[in-house]
Protein backbone atom coordinates (compact mmCIF):
# COMPACT_ATOMS: atom_id res chain seq x y z
CA UNK A 1 0.00 0.00 0.00
CA UNK A 2 2.99 2.65 0.83
CA UNK A 3 4.53 1.59 -1.91
CA UNK A 4 2.08 2.68 -4.08
CA UNK A 5 2.68 6.57 -2.18
CA UNK A 6 5.95 6.00 -2.77
CA UNK A 7 5.83 5.81 -6.48
CA UNK A 8 3.68 8.35 -7.07
CA UNK A 9 5.03 11.98 -7.19
CA UNK A 10 5.33 13.89 -3.93
CA UNK A 11 2.67 16.85 -5.45
CA UNK A 12 0.34 14.20 -6.41
CA UNK A 13 0.28 12.82 -2.42
CA UNK A 14 -0.40 16.36 -1.16
CA UNK A 15 -3.18 17.30 -3.35
CA UNK A 16 -4.72 14.07 -2.36
CA UNK A 17 -4.00 14.51 1.91
CA UNK A 18 -5.44 18.14 0.74
CA UNK A 19 -8.73 16.78 -1.03
CA UNK A 20 -9.35 13.81 1.37
CA UNK A 21 -9.32 16.44 4.35
CA UNK A 22 -11.54 18.92 2.34
CA UNK A 23 -14.04 16.14 1.66
CA UNK A 24 -14.03 15.23 5.29
CA UNK A 25 -14.76 18.51 6.60
CA UNK A 26 -17.82 18.75 3.94
CA UNK A 27 -19.30 15.48 4.96
CA UNK A 28 -19.15 16.22 8.36
CA UNK A 29 -20.85 19.16 8.35
CA UNK A 30 -22.99 18.28 6.18
CA UNK A 31 -24.08 15.34 8.29
CA UNK A 32 -24.17 17.67 11.84
CA UNK A 33 -26.64 20.42 10.43
CA UNK A 34 -30.14 19.77 11.77
CA UNK A 35 -32.58 18.36 8.87
CA UNK A 36 -34.69 21.64 9.14
CA UNK A 37 -31.43 23.77 7.68
CA UNK A 38 -30.71 21.35 4.90
CA UNK A 39 -34.57 20.19 3.63
CA UNK A 40 -36.67 22.29 1.71
CA UNK A 41 -40.17 20.63 2.57
CA UNK A 42 -39.40 20.99 5.91
CA UNK A 43 -38.57 24.25 5.83
CA UNK A 44 -41.87 24.90 4.09
CA UNK A 45 -43.91 22.24 6.39
CA UNK A 46 -42.63 25.14 9.20
CA UNK A 47 -43.57 28.09 7.74
CA UNK A 48 -46.87 26.53 6.91
CA UNK A 49 -47.23 25.56 10.56
CA UNK A 50 -45.93 29.45 11.80
CA UNK A 51 -48.55 30.76 9.60
CA UNK A 52 -51.76 29.04 10.89
CA UNK A 53 -50.68 30.21 14.34
CA UNK A 54 -50.66 33.26 14.11
CA UNK A 55 -53.16 35.06 16.17
CA UNK A 56 -56.54 35.64 15.37
CA UNK A 57 -58.35 38.80 16.04
CA UNK A 58 -61.71 38.77 14.93
CA UNK A 59 -64.03 36.24 15.92
CA UNK A 60 -66.12 35.76 13.07
CA UNK A 61 -69.97 36.11 12.59
CA UNK A 62 -71.21 33.07 14.80
CA UNK A 63 -69.35 34.01 17.83
CA UNK A 64 -71.50 37.10 18.95
CA UNK A 65 -74.83 34.89 18.53
CA UNK A 66 -73.92 32.77 21.31
CA UNK A 67 -74.39 35.69 24.06
CA UNK A 68 -75.82 38.67 22.31
CA UNK A 69 -78.93 36.82 21.32
CA UNK A 70 -81.45 39.58 21.63
CA UNK A 71 -79.78 41.52 19.14
CA UNK A 72 -78.99 38.24 17.10
CA UNK A 73 -82.18 38.19 16.34
CA UNK A 74 -82.92 41.32 15.90
CA UNK A 75 -80.32 41.59 13.19
CA UNK A 76 -81.07 38.57 11.21
CA UNK A 77 -84.54 40.01 9.86
CA UNK A 78 -83.09 43.85 8.91
CA UNK A 79 -81.52 45.25 6.10
CA UNK A 80 -78.16 44.82 8.33
CA UNK A 81 -78.22 40.82 8.26
CA UNK A 82 -75.57 40.32 6.48
CA UNK A 83 -73.23 42.96 7.87
CA UNK A 84 -70.92 41.21 10.56
CA UNK A 85 -71.33 42.53 14.22
CA UNK A 86 -67.32 43.08 13.90
CA UNK A 87 -67.92 45.07 10.52
CA UNK A 88 -69.02 47.96 13.19
CA UNK A 89 -67.82 47.13 16.28
CA UNK A 90 -64.04 45.75 15.09
CA UNK A 91 -61.96 42.93 15.66
CA UNK A 92 -63.48 41.04 19.38
CA UNK A 93 -62.05 37.88 19.25
CA UNK A 94 -60.15 39.11 22.97
CA UNK A 95 -63.78 40.40 23.84
CA UNK A 96 -65.02 36.30 23.25
CA UNK A 97 -62.01 35.39 25.51
CA UNK A 98 -62.53 37.73 28.18
CA UNK A 99 -65.93 39.99 27.61
CA UNK A 100 -65.32 41.82 31.08
CA UNK A 101 -61.69 43.40 30.49
CA UNK A 102 -62.08 43.78 26.70
CA UNK A 103 -65.17 46.06 25.57
CA UNK A 104 -65.35 46.31 21.77
CA UNK A 105 -66.61 50.22 21.02
CA UNK A 106 -70.57 50.88 19.70
CA UNK A 107 -69.54 53.73 17.14
CA UNK A 108 -72.07 56.74 17.95
CA UNK A 109 -70.36 59.01 16.11
CA UNK A 110 -71.83 60.60 12.95
CA UNK A 111 -69.02 60.18 11.32
CA UNK A 112 -69.60 56.56 11.49
CA UNK A 113 -72.35 55.74 9.28
CA UNK A 114 -71.49 57.83 6.43
CA UNK A 115 -68.43 55.61 5.83
CA UNK A 116 -70.72 53.26 3.88
CA UNK A 117 -74.39 55.16 3.25
CA UNK A 118 -72.27 58.80 2.15
CA UNK A 119 -72.94 59.83 -1.50
CA UNK A 120 -70.54 58.70 -3.85
CA UNK A 121 -70.99 58.33 -7.32
CA UNK A 122 -69.46 55.25 -7.56
CA UNK A 123 -71.49 53.25 -5.36
CA UNK A 124 -73.81 51.02 -6.80
CA UNK A 125 -77.35 52.36 -7.45
CA UNK A 126 -79.75 51.16 -4.77
CA UNK A 127 -77.68 51.55 -2.16
CA UNK A 128 -79.14 53.66 0.36
CA UNK A 129 -76.72 56.87 0.40
CA UNK A 130 -77.43 60.20 2.21
CA UNK A 131 -76.18 63.88 2.04
CA UNK A 132 -74.37 63.97 5.43
CA UNK A 133 -74.32 67.55 5.33
CA UNK A 134 -78.12 68.59 4.57
CA UNK A 135 -79.52 65.17 6.03
CA UNK A 136 -80.70 65.98 9.52
CA UNK A 137 -77.32 67.95 10.63
CA UNK A 138 -75.90 67.01 13.91
CA UNK A 139 -78.33 64.52 15.06
CA UNK A 140 -76.54 61.28 15.75
CA UNK A 141 -77.73 58.14 13.27
CA UNK A 142 -79.16 55.97 16.03
CA UNK A 143 -82.05 59.36 17.28
CA UNK A 144 -84.04 58.10 14.16
CA UNK A 145 -82.24 54.76 12.98
CA UNK A 146 -81.61 51.26 15.07
CA UNK A 147 -78.50 50.15 13.88
CA UNK A 148 -79.35 46.95 14.24
CA UNK A 149 -82.41 46.69 12.04
CA UNK A 150 -82.19 49.89 10.66
CA UNK A 151 -85.26 51.62 8.77
CA UNK A 152 -86.44 55.18 7.47
CA UNK A 153 -88.47 56.57 10.34
CA UNK A 154 -91.48 56.99 8.19
CA UNK A 155 -92.84 54.78 5.38
CA UNK A 156 -92.36 57.26 2.31
CA UNK A 157 -95.65 58.60 1.55
CA UNK A 158 -95.03 59.63 -2.04
CA UNK A 159 -93.36 57.92 -4.58
CA UNK A 160 -90.61 60.42 -4.99
CA UNK A 161 -89.27 60.11 -2.16
CA UNK A 162 -87.32 56.95 -3.64
CA UNK A 163 -87.87 57.44 -7.19
CA UNK A 164 -86.92 61.00 -7.51
CA UNK A 165 -85.03 61.25 -10.49
CA UNK A 166 -88.13 59.66 -12.16
CA UNK A 167 -90.36 62.29 -10.84
CA UNK A 168 -88.52 65.18 -12.01
CA UNK A 169 -88.44 63.96 -14.95
CA UNK A 170 -92.24 62.74 -15.53
CA UNK A 171 -92.71 66.27 -14.48
CA UNK A 172 -91.44 68.15 -17.77
CA UNK A 173 -93.02 65.82 -19.63
CA UNK A 174 -96.13 65.42 -21.21
CA UNK A 175 -96.36 62.81 -19.24
CA UNK A 176 -96.77 65.18 -15.96
CA UNK A 177 -100.18 65.04 -15.35
CA UNK A 178 -99.97 61.17 -15.01
CA UNK A 179 -100.14 59.35 -11.36
CA UNK A 180 -97.78 56.91 -10.67
CA UNK A 181 -100.08 54.63 -9.97
CA UNK A 182 -101.81 55.31 -13.42
CA UNK A 183 -99.37 52.79 -15.56
CA UNK A 184 -97.75 51.27 -12.25
CA UNK A 185 -100.11 48.72 -9.75
CA UNK A 186 -98.48 49.52 -6.51
CA UNK A 187 -98.99 46.99 -3.77
CA UNK A 188 -99.07 49.22 -0.37
CA UNK A 189 -96.18 46.34 0.96
CA UNK A 190 -93.73 47.84 -1.81
CA UNK A 191 -93.26 50.88 1.03
CA UNK A 192 -91.89 48.80 3.80
CA UNK A 193 -90.04 46.19 1.29
CA UNK A 194 -89.34 47.91 -1.60
CA UNK A 195 -87.27 44.68 -3.22
CA UNK A 196 -89.37 41.91 -2.10
CA UNK A 197 -92.46 43.36 -3.34
CA UNK A 198 -92.77 45.02 -6.70
CA UNK A 199 -95.00 47.13 -8.49
CA UNK A 200 -96.17 45.82 -12.11
CA UNK A 201 -95.11 47.57 -15.48
CA UNK A 202 -97.12 47.64 -18.24
CA UNK A 203 -95.84 44.40 -20.35
CA UNK A 204 -98.68 44.82 -23.41
CA UNK A 205 -98.92 46.95 -26.36
CA UNK A 206 -102.25 47.27 -26.03
CA UNK A 207 -101.75 49.37 -22.35
CA UNK A 208 -100.55 52.21 -23.84
CA UNK A 209 -102.86 52.17 -27.36
CA UNK A 210 -105.77 52.55 -24.38
CA UNK A 211 -104.87 56.30 -24.58
CA UNK A 212 -102.84 56.16 -28.19
CA UNK A 213 -104.42 54.11 -30.33
CA UNK A 214 -107.02 54.94 -33.21
CA UNK A 215 -109.30 53.72 -31.43
CA UNK A 216 -109.29 55.51 -28.14
CA UNK A 217 -111.94 57.48 -26.90
CA UNK A 218 -109.27 59.60 -24.65
CA UNK A 219 -108.90 63.54 -26.60
CA UNK A 220 -105.70 65.00 -26.97
CA UNK A 221 -102.83 62.10 -26.86
CA UNK A 222 -100.73 61.58 -30.25
CA UNK A 223 -102.50 58.80 -31.88
CA UNK A 224 -101.39 55.84 -33.85
CA UNK A 225 -102.56 52.58 -35.76
CA UNK A 226 -101.51 49.76 -33.51
CA UNK A 227 -101.68 47.21 -36.03
CA UNK A 228 -99.11 48.67 -38.41
CA UNK A 229 -96.97 51.01 -35.86
CA UNK A 230 -93.78 49.53 -34.54
CA UNK A 231 -93.96 46.31 -35.83
CA UNK A 232 -93.59 43.49 -33.23
CA UNK A 233 -91.67 45.74 -30.29
CA UNK A 234 -93.13 46.59 -26.86
CA UNK A 235 -94.01 50.54 -26.61
CA UNK A 236 -91.20 51.02 -23.84
CA UNK A 237 -88.60 49.12 -26.62
CA UNK A 238 -88.43 52.45 -28.43
CA UNK A 239 -90.08 55.58 -26.44
CA UNK A 240 -89.48 56.24 -22.66
CA UNK A 241 -92.57 56.12 -20.94
CA UNK A 242 -91.75 59.03 -18.19
CA UNK A 243 -90.06 61.21 -21.01
CA UNK A 244 -91.84 60.37 -24.53
CA UNK A 245 -90.70 62.33 -27.03
CA UNK A 246 -92.87 65.23 -28.58
CA UNK A 247 -92.61 65.31 -32.39
CA UNK B 1 -17.09 -4.37 -29.08
CA UNK B 2 -15.64 -1.44 -31.18
CA UNK B 3 -16.57 2.31 -30.32
CA UNK B 4 -19.27 2.69 -32.61
CA UNK B 5 -21.06 -0.42 -31.28
CA UNK B 6 -20.47 1.26 -27.37
CA UNK B 7 -21.83 4.35 -28.15
CA UNK B 8 -24.99 3.28 -29.92
CA UNK B 9 -25.57 0.81 -26.70
CA UNK B 10 -25.32 3.82 -24.27
CA UNK B 11 -27.42 5.75 -26.26
CA UNK B 12 -30.27 3.48 -25.95
CA UNK B 13 -29.61 2.58 -22.44
CA UNK B 14 -29.71 6.49 -21.75
CA UNK B 15 -33.11 6.63 -23.70
CA UNK B 16 -34.96 3.28 -21.69
CA UNK B 17 -33.81 4.57 -18.58
CA UNK B 18 -34.95 8.85 -19.05
CA UNK B 19 -38.25 7.88 -20.70
CA UNK B 20 -40.32 6.54 -17.65
CA UNK B 21 -38.28 8.80 -15.36
CA UNK B 22 -39.48 12.16 -17.22
CA UNK B 23 -42.95 10.24 -17.46
CA UNK B 24 -43.56 10.07 -14.00
CA UNK B 25 -42.22 12.84 -12.60
CA UNK B 26 -45.02 15.83 -11.95
CA UNK B 27 -44.12 19.48 -11.43
CA UNK B 28 -45.17 20.59 -8.06
CA UNK B 29 -47.21 23.16 -9.17
CA UNK B 30 -49.80 20.93 -11.58
CA UNK B 31 -49.34 18.64 -8.38
CA UNK B 32 -51.05 20.85 -6.71
CA UNK B 33 -53.94 21.60 -9.06
CA UNK B 34 -54.96 18.15 -9.10
CA UNK B 35 -54.67 17.27 -5.55
CA UNK B 36 -57.62 20.29 -5.33
CA UNK B 37 -59.84 18.64 -8.07
CA UNK B 38 -59.15 14.86 -6.46
CA UNK B 39 -61.29 16.70 -3.52
CA UNK B 40 -59.00 15.59 -0.87
CA UNK B 41 -57.50 19.01 -0.02
CA UNK B 42 -59.75 22.39 -0.67
CA UNK B 43 -57.82 24.29 -3.12
CA UNK B 44 -59.10 28.34 -2.10
CA UNK B 45 -60.10 30.81 -4.33
CA UNK B 46 -61.93 34.33 -3.75
CA UNK B 47 -64.73 35.94 -6.11
CA UNK B 48 -65.28 39.29 -6.12
CA UNK B 49 -68.74 41.47 -7.10
CA UNK B 50 -67.71 44.74 -8.54
CA UNK B 51 -71.65 45.57 -8.95
CA UNK B 52 -71.59 44.98 -4.46
CA UNK B 53 -68.91 47.08 -3.74
CA UNK B 54 -69.83 50.16 -2.24
CA UNK B 55 -65.61 51.01 -1.50
CA UNK B 56 -66.13 51.56 2.61
CA UNK B 57 -62.28 50.19 3.23
CA UNK B 58 -63.55 48.04 5.96
CA UNK B 59 -61.85 45.12 4.30
CA UNK B 60 -58.46 47.36 4.62
CA UNK B 61 -59.05 48.26 7.80
CA UNK B 62 -59.71 44.85 8.82
CA UNK B 63 -56.82 43.13 7.22
CA UNK B 64 -54.57 45.49 8.30
CA UNK B 65 -55.86 44.76 12.15
CA UNK B 66 -55.73 41.12 11.22
CA UNK B 67 -52.45 40.62 10.16
CA UNK B 68 -50.49 43.43 12.09
CA UNK B 69 -49.92 45.11 8.52
CA UNK B 70 -48.22 48.62 9.47
CA UNK B 71 -50.51 51.36 9.91
CA UNK B 72 -48.13 54.09 8.37
CA UNK B 73 -46.34 53.96 5.64
CA UNK B 74 -49.45 53.32 3.71
CA UNK B 75 -48.80 49.44 2.76
CA UNK B 76 -51.50 47.17 1.97
CA UNK B 77 -52.02 43.20 1.78
CA UNK B 78 -55.53 43.88 0.20
CA UNK B 79 -56.94 47.52 -1.50
CA UNK B 80 -59.77 49.11 -3.31
CA UNK B 81 -58.90 51.11 -6.54
CA UNK B 82 -61.83 53.47 -7.70
CA UNK B 83 -61.94 53.66 -11.46
CA UNK B 84 -64.03 57.42 -13.17
CA UNK B 85 -64.39 57.08 -16.72
CA UNK B 86 -65.34 60.19 -18.13
CA UNK B 87 -67.90 61.50 -20.98
CA UNK B 88 -64.16 62.74 -23.02
CA UNK B 89 -63.07 58.59 -22.59
CA UNK B 90 -60.48 59.55 -19.63
CA UNK B 91 -60.23 56.82 -17.21
CA UNK B 92 -59.38 57.92 -13.77
CA UNK B 93 -57.71 55.62 -10.88
CA UNK B 94 -57.41 56.25 -7.71
CA UNK B 95 -56.82 53.77 -4.25
CA UNK B 96 -59.15 54.96 -1.76
CA UNK B 97 -58.26 56.03 2.07
CA UNK B 98 -59.54 54.33 5.13
CA UNK B 99 -61.23 56.26 7.58
CA UNK B 100 -58.51 57.21 9.20
CA UNK B 101 -56.78 58.52 6.00
CA UNK B 102 -59.91 59.65 4.05
CA UNK B 103 -59.60 60.60 0.38
CA UNK B 104 -61.17 63.54 -1.36
CA UNK B 105 -63.44 63.72 -3.98
CA UNK B 106 -61.38 65.16 -7.23
CA UNK B 107 -63.86 64.75 -9.87
CA UNK B 108 -66.90 67.15 -10.79
CA UNK B 109 -70.05 64.59 -10.96
CA UNK B 110 -71.67 65.81 -14.39
CA UNK B 111 -68.25 64.74 -16.07
CA UNK B 112 -68.48 60.77 -14.59
CA UNK B 113 -69.87 58.02 -17.56
CA UNK B 114 -69.45 55.41 -15.44
CA UNK B 115 -67.49 54.98 -11.78
CA UNK B 116 -67.15 51.74 -9.71
CA UNK B 117 -64.91 50.75 -6.93
CA UNK B 118 -62.63 47.46 -7.84
CA UNK B 119 -61.28 45.69 -3.98
CA UNK B 120 -57.63 43.95 -5.37
CA UNK B 121 -55.62 41.52 -3.35
CA UNK B 122 -53.00 38.74 -3.86
CA UNK B 123 -54.20 36.75 -6.76
CA UNK B 124 -52.89 33.59 -5.36
CA UNK B 125 -52.07 32.80 -8.89
CA UNK B 126 -51.97 28.66 -9.68
CA UNK B 127 -48.85 29.57 -11.70
CA UNK B 128 -47.12 31.72 -9.80
CA UNK B 129 -44.42 34.45 -11.32
CA UNK B 130 -43.19 35.29 -7.57
CA UNK B 131 -42.39 31.60 -6.99
CA UNK B 132 -40.21 31.77 -9.65
CA UNK B 133 -38.38 34.28 -9.35
CA UNK B 134 -37.60 34.07 -5.58
CA UNK B 135 -34.04 33.04 -5.54
CA UNK B 136 -33.73 31.25 -2.67
CA UNK B 137 -37.24 29.35 -2.65
CA UNK B 138 -38.49 31.68 0.11
CA UNK B 139 -41.92 32.21 -1.05
CA UNK B 140 -43.71 28.86 -2.10
CA UNK B 141 -47.49 27.68 -3.13
CA UNK B 142 -49.20 25.42 -0.56
CA UNK B 143 -50.70 22.40 -1.33
CA UNK B 144 -54.47 24.32 -1.22
CA UNK B 145 -53.10 26.56 -3.14
CA UNK B 146 -51.96 29.95 -1.52
CA UNK B 147 -49.14 31.31 -1.76
CA UNK B 148 -46.67 32.00 1.18
CA UNK B 149 -43.62 33.65 2.17
CA UNK B 150 -41.83 31.74 4.58
CA UNK B 151 -39.88 35.13 6.38
CA UNK B 152 -36.89 33.00 8.00
CA UNK B 153 -36.00 32.35 4.10
CA UNK B 154 -36.66 35.84 2.56
CA UNK B 155 -33.14 37.70 2.41
CA UNK B 156 -35.79 41.13 1.00
CA UNK B 157 -34.08 41.03 -2.60
CA UNK B 158 -37.11 42.32 -4.01
CA UNK B 159 -37.51 40.52 -7.08
CA UNK B 160 -40.72 38.80 -6.08
CA UNK B 161 -42.47 42.36 -5.30
CA UNK B 162 -40.90 43.05 -8.94
CA UNK B 163 -41.61 39.67 -10.78
CA UNK B 164 -45.82 39.74 -9.12
CA UNK B 165 -47.87 41.95 -12.18
CA UNK B 166 -50.69 42.54 -10.00
CA UNK B 167 -48.39 44.73 -7.42
CA UNK B 168 -49.57 42.53 -4.59
CA UNK B 169 -46.31 42.72 -2.64
CA UNK B 170 -44.56 45.23 -0.62
CA UNK B 171 -41.09 44.89 1.45
CA UNK B 172 -42.16 44.83 5.14
CA UNK B 173 -40.68 47.95 6.50
CA UNK B 174 -39.74 46.30 10.22
CA UNK B 175 -39.03 42.96 8.89
CA UNK B 176 -37.28 43.80 5.42
CA UNK B 177 -38.95 40.46 4.39
CA UNK B 178 -41.28 40.42 1.56
CA UNK B 179 -45.20 40.89 2.60
CA UNK B 180 -48.80 39.86 1.12
CA UNK B 181 -51.99 38.69 1.41
CA UNK B 182 -52.28 35.28 2.57
CA UNK B 183 -55.80 34.66 2.23
CA UNK B 184 -55.46 35.25 6.21
CA UNK B 185 -53.75 31.78 6.09
CA UNK B 186 -54.41 31.11 10.06
CA UNK B 187 -58.17 31.99 9.43
CA UNK B 188 -58.98 29.62 7.01
CA UNK B 189 -57.22 26.82 8.50
CA UNK B 190 -59.39 26.91 11.26
CA UNK B 191 -62.60 27.23 9.23
CA UNK B 192 -62.48 30.96 9.61
CA UNK B 193 -63.13 33.28 6.52
CA UNK B 194 -60.16 35.70 5.96
CA UNK B 195 -61.09 39.17 7.53
CA UNK B 196 -62.00 40.74 4.25
CA UNK B 197 -64.37 38.40 3.60
CA UNK B 198 -65.46 38.44 7.28
CA UNK B 199 -66.19 42.46 7.62
CA UNK B 200 -67.61 43.24 3.93
CA UNK B 201 -71.29 44.63 4.61
CA UNK B 202 -72.38 43.57 0.85
CA UNK B 203 -71.09 40.38 0.41
CA UNK B 204 -69.16 41.92 -2.66
CA UNK B 205 -66.22 39.38 -1.47
CA UNK B 206 -66.82 35.76 -1.21
CA UNK B 207 -64.41 32.58 -0.33
CA UNK B 208 -63.91 29.23 -0.85
CA UNK B 209 -62.78 26.27 -2.05
CA UNK B 210 -62.46 27.01 -5.99
CA UNK B 211 -63.09 23.21 -6.76
CA UNK B 212 -65.89 22.78 -4.64
CA UNK B 213 -70.00 21.61 -5.19
CA UNK B 214 -72.00 23.97 -3.80
CA UNK B 215 -70.49 26.85 -2.19
CA UNK B 216 -71.10 31.04 -2.38
CA UNK B 217 -67.58 31.18 -4.12
CA UNK B 218 -69.09 28.42 -6.74
CA UNK B 219 -72.50 30.53 -7.12
CA UNK B 220 -70.96 34.02 -7.61
CA UNK B 221 -68.86 31.37 -10.05
CA UNK B 222 -71.86 30.17 -11.89
CA UNK B 223 -74.24 32.79 -12.00
CA UNK B 224 -71.54 35.31 -13.28
CA UNK B 225 -69.65 36.19 -15.96
CA UNK B 226 -66.16 36.65 -14.62
CA UNK B 227 -63.23 37.86 -15.49
CA UNK B 228 -59.43 37.70 -13.89
CA UNK B 229 -56.66 40.00 -14.37
CA UNK B 230 -53.83 40.17 -16.64
CA UNK B 231 -55.22 36.25 -18.19
CA UNK B 232 -52.90 36.75 -21.13
CA UNK B 233 -50.00 36.13 -18.62
CA UNK B 234 -51.11 32.71 -18.29
CA UNK B 235 -50.71 33.07 -14.09
CA UNK B 236 -53.98 31.42 -13.87
CA UNK B 237 -55.24 33.81 -11.03
CA UNK B 238 -57.37 32.38 -8.36
CA UNK B 239 -59.27 35.93 -7.85
CA UNK B 240 -62.63 35.91 -9.79
CA UNK B 241 -64.00 38.83 -10.57
CA UNK B 242 -67.69 39.66 -11.71
CA UNK B 243 -69.07 42.74 -13.49
CA UNK B 244 -65.22 43.33 -13.94
CA UNK B 245 -65.43 46.81 -16.34
CA UNK B 246 -63.11 46.26 -19.39
CA UNK B 247 -61.52 49.26 -18.04
CA UNK B 248 -59.96 47.26 -15.21
CA UNK B 249 -56.21 46.45 -16.38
Amino acid sequence: MLDIFRKLPDAVVRLAVVVILLAATVTFILSSLPPALKRRDLQRAAAVERESAREIKYAGAGTCAECHEMEYTQKKGGYHRNVSCETCHGPAKNHAENPVDFKPPAPRDRQFCPTCHAYNASRPRGFPQINPISHNPLKPCYTCHQPHDPKPPTVPGECQACHGEIERTKAVSPHALLECTTCHVTPEQHKVNPRGVRPTKPATREFCAQCHGTNSTVEGPPKIELATHGEKYLCWQCHYPHMPEVD
Amino acid sequence: MNRRLFLQRIVSLLLTLGLPVGLFTKKPAAAAVKNGKSGAKPFYGMGIDIDKCIGCAKCMEACKAENDVPKEPFFFRTWVERYVIKHDGSVSIQSIGTATNPSSETVVEKDILRSFFVPKLCNQCANPPCVQVCPVGATFQTEDGVVLVDDIRCIGCRYCIQACPYGARYLHPEKQTADKCTFCYHRISKGLLPACVEVCPTQARVFGDVNSVASPLTRLKRMNKIHVLKPYLNTEPKVYYANLDGEVK
